[in-house]
């Protein structure tokens, strides 16, 4: 892509822009929040509730290891979820915009 | 051929060190297997020694040697940033703490992978479209160039500073107590290795390095938990049961309760090694080394510039979501090799011969080899001696890379020189900063032999989450946002940080030690000191006939005069001093991490200073920034220019 000027404010201005913008930020924060919740319940749960992480399910694992083990599955999950929603959408919606952009250029 | 034959002497003066290293004291290895050791050893670094001469060739311009020409993809980043933020810490560190602490030590692995998801959602692909090389370029895209590549460059070089510390000093710990090597030759080794890699193959090298020693990382993790968890036919309650009715595992948690043990049966000391709280007392600390790792990694710059190597931010954003499948998996093996460890070693003879644990992961290798007087068994503790050499390597390098390019990139051409340098002056800059900053760090490194540098990674991601991280966030997402707040913020985050350790119980207390030293010696109140009980036990032994109580009285009687030793010699050596290194007698707060207060002041900070200067530039060029961050448009391309 050759360096023209390009007339930021203007796609800035872009509804295109603006809805993906609105999208990225609502699902980015929403599945940012989840996730740090859901990291800081485990040091929280051991210190605060260890009756609780005590008390066995599956044989002798207990609900903390358990707990412990679901916090790989939730990352792993976070960021397929994300990986997928942005490959498949953010990513065709930027593309849209980098496309005519060029029509933009500030004259 | 010049550059061959300089390669060739750099070798040459590597090997001539390796043979000096053979005179040896006691170590992990057996002296009849060494030479197995340095084989494993011998071949991992001709193997790097290789790359790093095949990327020499390559090397020729800056964006070759910061960013390894942006041809990187996204699965070979995604091993790289595994392979660079995997330290020895995290493998035999966190192996060691769950098999002396079960659960705990699980525990405390999962905040290293939640760490990422910062990096994927918020950082990763905003900086590989709007950066180049370093910090430096992201913050001063809309600040003032200047000024945000000085206070980049500054952070950049003591968080880097700060964990490589902790890496070589930690390093050479650990290859003295695997293999004996004297700690100097093992700091000066790794120090000329890493060298080589980053300034003749700069960050292409550093990158297949980080690779190679991911894979081999992975592969002996993988390989430990085939055959810890096979007997059990892979079952994962049938494996867990067996950990809590193993006799070493009761035997520890019995160990680690004392007294509170006494009225518990053997199946509930077991099961106690799977619930929380043998290890980690202070929930507060957690949090606050919680919040440190899930923003501090996002942060810290040798993870910030493995995403300039990639062409894209699609590629970066594959890269993170490979580097959380590796990483967690990584972590996922560790439960299974610090519980194989506790069960098959058992925790009395891993901290026999290191207290941390660091030890579990290699003998555990050992055991499942065939024991220590078989060559299998050999051959898997050199495999892991050598995997863990390779892993120090290869972190060491990308850290020695971000900062000489900070040093170069951010100061040397962006400030001093105004962006206006030839690329053959940059290229040359960048391997000259290398140097330096290598030899600084095998200076470091000998210089803080026997220091306590446990706390420095944790205070480097302290310092990235308080300073760097802020300063990004913000510029990246706060239309307000602007160089006085970035300055502001990156300082008082820094110092905060900084100075919370200084006073926190991290540190040195002379006072605190001799006390304990005291006691140890001369006991209190309610037990006898060791001076005594030794006593008593050479009085009991020759009256004692049975041989096996015999061989027990004779063992404790060891432990007791190591302990005695230890303790005199923290007597001596603190005889004289009173205070710590900031001239207090005890700690002013209790919080040993502190990225609960001062990462707060350092987003605060960002916020005021950019609330009460104004910034013409940051506020002019804020529309810029958002559009390419979210698009791509202009992003650094894949050549170089």
């Amino acid at each position: 892509m050759s360096k023209r000027k390009i007339n930021w404010s203007a796609i800035d201005a872009d509804p295109r822009f603006q809805a993906l913008h609105r999208k990225k930020t609502t699902f980015l924060w929403s599945l940012m929040i989840f996730s740090v919740l859901y990291y800081f319940m485990l040091p929280i749960g051991a210190a605060y509730f260890p009756e609780l992480f005590r008390i066995k399910v599956w044989g002798v694992l207990n609900v903390g290891l358990l707990f412990a083990l679901s916090e790989f599955v939730v990352a792993w999950t976070v960021a397929a979820v994300y990986a997928k929603r942005a490959n498949r959408e953010f990513d065709a919606m930027a593309q849209e915009i980098v496309k005519t952009a060029h029509q933009l250029v500030g004259r | 051929m010049k550059k061959l034959l300089k390669f060739s002497a750099w070798t040459g003066a590597l090997s001539l060190l390796s043979a000096s290293a053979l005179a040896a004291d006691e170590a992990a290895v057996a002296d009849g297997y060494k030479w197995l050791t340095f084989m494993v050893f011998g071949g991992i670094i001709a193997l790097t020694m290789y790359i790093t001469y095949r990327a020499a060739r390559r090397v020729t311009s800056t964006s070759e040697f910061y960013a390894a020409g942006r041809s990187i993809s996204g699965v070979q980043n995604g091993w790289a940033i595994a392979g660079d933020y995997l330290s020895a810490a995290s493998f035999l560190g966190i192996a060691g703490l769950i098999s002396l602490y079960g659960y705990d030590g699980f525990m405390y692995s999962v905040g290293w992978l939640m760490a990422y998801i910062t990096v994927l959602l918020v950082i990763a692909e905003p900086c590989r479209n709007i950066g180049k090389y370093t910090l430096g370029d992201i913050l001063a895209f809309r600040n003032d160039p200047k000024k945000s590549k000085t206070i980049a460059a500054i952070s950049t070089i003591t968080i880097s500073t700060f964990y490589l510390t902790a890496q070589m000093v930690g390093g050479g710990v650990l290859i003295k107590t695997l293999i004996g090597i004297e700690y100097e030759v093992s700091v000066i080794g790794v120090g000329i290795l890493m060298l080589a890699y980053v300034v003749f193959g700069g960050m292409v090298a550093t990158t297949w390095v980080q690779i190679v020693k991911a894979v081999l990382l992975v592969t002996a993790s993988i390989v430990l938990v085939m055959f810890t968890w096979a007997p059990y036919g892979f079952s994962v309650p049938g494996y867990f049961t067996a950990v809590v009715s193993d006799a070493n595992v009761q035997a520890q948690v019995a160990r680690l309760l004392g007294d509170a043990a006494n009225n518990m049966t053997l199946e509930e000391l077991g099961q106690r090694f799977l619930e929380p709280g043998l290890f980690l007392k202070n929930p507060i600390d957690q949090i606050s080394l919680g919040m440190a790792l899930v923003l501090g990694t996002a942060g810290l710059p040798h993870i910030l510039m493995r995403f300039f190597t990639v062409p894209t931010a699609q590629e970066a954003r594959k890269s993170v979501i490979w580097a959380m499948g590796i990483i967690g998996g990584f972590y996922l093996l560790t439960l299974f090799l610090g519980t194989g460890a506790a069960m098959f070693v058992g925790a009395e003879q891993i901290t026999a011969i290191d207290k941390g644990g660091n030890m579990a992961a290699p003998l555990l290798a050992q055991y499942l080899g065939g024991g220590a007087d078989s060559l299998l068994g050999n051959f898997f503790l050199a495999f892991v001696a050598a995997v863990a050499f390779a892993t120090i390597v290869a972190v060491v390098a990308g850290l020695v890379l971000a900062s000489a390019s900070a040093m170069a990139h951010d100061i040397y051409v962006g400030v001093i020189k105004g962006d206006r340098a030839t690329p053959q002056e940059q290229v040359r800059a960048a391997r000259i900063s290398s140097i330096i900053v290598g030899i600084m760090a095998i200076v470091i490194g000998i210089l803080a032999k026997g220091q306590n540098v446990a706390h420095l990674v944790a205070l480097a991601f302290a310092v990235a989450a308080s300073s760097n991280l802020p300063a990004i966030f913000l510029t990246l997402y706060w239309k307000r946002c602007n160089t006085h707040g970035v300055v502001l913020g990156m300082l008082v985050g820094a110092f905060s940080a900084i100075a919370l350790v200084m006073v926190s119980p991290n540190m040195t207390y002379p006072l605190a030690i001799k006390a304990a030293a005291n006691k140890v010696l001369h006991g209190d109140a309610e037990n006898s000191g060791a001076l005594a009980k030794v006593e008593e036990l050479k009085a009991k032994l020759p009256t004692i006939t049975d041989a096996a109580e015999q061989a027990q009285v004779s063992r404790s009687i060891a432990k007791l005069e190591r302990d005695i030793a230890k303790a005199q010699g923290d007597l001596k050596r603190y005889e004289n001093e009173t205070t710590s290194l900031v001239g207090l007698e005890k700690p002013l707060i209790t919080l040993k991490n502190p990225g609960l207060i001062s990462i707060p002041l350092g987003f605060l900070c960002v916020i005021i200073g950019s609330l009460l200067f104004r910034d013409k530039r940051s506020e002019e060029m804020w529309d810029e920034l958002y559009v390419r961050q979210h698009t791509g448009i202009h992003a650094e391309g894949a050549h170089a220019h």
